[in-house]
């Protein structure tokens, strides 16, 4: 699965981990983080990320 | 003798009780070289608050300042609107003076202030739009991420129509003056801290300014954490703001440099001689004697910026390493510009500054380069290369 990285603070969404503490369970593909899911360490949206090389 | 630090006042409730840093030339890697403050307010309400601390060296000077105007122990509430020690270095001390009831910060400023201080007093979250009573004064807070840090909030005291916000719209420049209208000679400073603290988050200095706008906030002081306090040129300082993070380039070029036996400075010379041929306003720095930061200032509201780097073992010189590797984090955007330089073998550097400029998005020109000692045809190739960057900065884009 894909990970994404905020480009403000660059932080790496890994679908492996999720985001538990924001009701992420591991193995929640991008697709399926909901559109208001926020970066949880600068706040900017699922916009603001963009694929890991 | 009477202590000599006070307090200043800056509306019927709010007092400055900051510090002032004359002494600091190097602050995290950015020249500071009229020094800075540290400010930090005390709200005079029902319930006294202060907002923001001093760097720790300073916790003395800040509590001399507040002791001018009231018993530190009478505070009742503090607030942190960003974790940085600069702002939060003092406040493990200080709550261990004057121990009071509560202690506020954003949800990312109660992370950020424990990893910084191990064995901090409790402090409590406060949400965006979420407000407290100093009994009749209303402060509210508003979060600010990124703004410059993921803690970073802004709080406003409604009755007065102050805004405290932190690092955004401040500035390091030492005074003993407090308002922006003490302080005539601010701008370059305010350039040289926008463009080396908040260039890389220009989209969400954009939406904050918007979000102003669309709300019709409109505070009537903002009461920076360094710097003067803007009294008089509120909606200057906005719209400064709005027009760096816009990153319009001017018909303005910066040229940094290194060399070794002068054969690239030859080259920045006759490309800045073709810049200015062309009408284009022209900054030449050379990296052994200019500060990077210096460099982040000057590119905010130029165009074009062309670097030059001899190659010293097959490598860029260092110094040149260090200034693109400094610039690319700031996230410069819409320039144009070019690599060019002197080498002795095979000139590596000139590719290697390229791939640097390309990789920080400037969309760059066929780079100049020449072995050893530029003869008249390469000294023309760098003054071709200065007009045609000038013919280009002058097209619509
Ligand atoms: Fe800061
Ligand atoms: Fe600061
Ligand atoms: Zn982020």
């Amino acid at each position: 699965m894909k990970k994404y990285v905020c480009k403000v603070c660059g932080y790496i969404y890994d679908p492996e981990v999720g985001d538990p503490e924001h009701g992420l369970p591991p193995q929640t593909p991008w697709e399926a983080v909901p559109a208001d899911w926020v970066c949880p360490i600068c706040g900017v949206s699922k916009e603001d990320f963009e694929p890991v090389e | 003798m009477k202590e000599p630090l006070k307090a200043v006042r800056i509306t019927d409730k709010v007092y400055w009780v900051g510090a002032v840093d004359w002494d600091i030339r190097d602050f995290h890697g950015y020249s500071t070289n009229r020094g800075t403050s540290y400010n930090a307010y005390l709200i005079l309400a029902e319930k006294p608050t202060l907002i923001d601390t001093v760097k720790a060296p300073f916790l003395p000077e800040m509590m001399a300042r507040i002791s001018s105007v009231i018993d530190p122990k009478a505070i009742r509430l503090v607030v942190s609107n960003h974790s940085e020690m600069d702002h939060s270095g003092a406040l493990p001390e200080l709550l261990k003076l004057i121990e009071p009831e509560k202690v506020v910060a954003s949800p990312a400023g109660v992370k950020a202030l424990r990893a910084h201080f191990h064995d901090l007093a409790p402090v409590q979250a406060v949400k965006e739009g979420e407000s407290l009573d100093l009994g009749g004064d209303r402060l509210s807070f508003r979060m600010t991420p990124m703004l410059h840090w993921p803690d970073s909030m802004f709080s406003y005291l409604e009755s007065d129509g102050v805004l405290f916000s932190n690092d955004a719209f401040g500035m390091h420049l030492a005074s003993l003056s407090r308002f922006d209208d003490e302080v005539p000679d601010w701008r370059y400073e305010a350039a040289k801290y926008y463009a080396n603290i908040l260039l890389p988050f220009s989209d969400i200095v954009l939406a904050l300014l918007d979000k102003f706008d669309k709300t019709g906030f409109s505070p009537k002081m903002i009461a920076p954490d360094h710097g003067p306090i803007w009294r008089k040129d509120v909606k200057m300082i906005m719209s400064l703001w709005g027009a760096w993070a816009r990153q319009k380039g001017t018909d303005k070029a910066v040229i940094v440099f290194d060399t070794m036996w002068g054969s690239t400075e030859k080259l920045a010379l006759a490309a800045a001689e073709g810049l200015a041929a062309g009408g284009t306003k022209t900054v030449v720095m050379p990296m052994r004697l200019s500060h990077r930061s210096d460099v982040a200032t000057e590119l905010l509201d130029a165009g074009a910026l062309l670097v030059g780097s001899p190659t010293i073992n097959r490598q860029m010189f260092p110094t040149m390493a260090d200034v693109l590797s400094y610039l690319k984090g700031l996230k410069p955007r819409s320039k144009i510009g070019a690599a060019f330089g002197s080498y002795g073998w095979a000139g590596e550097s000139i590719q290697q500054v390229q791939d640097a400029l390309v990789a920080m998005g400037v969309s760059t020109c066929e780079p100049v380069k020449c072995q050893y000692v530029p003869d008249a045809a390469a000294l023309a190739s760098a003054y071709d290369l200065g007009q045609k960057i000038s013919a280009k900065l002058k097209e619509p884009r």
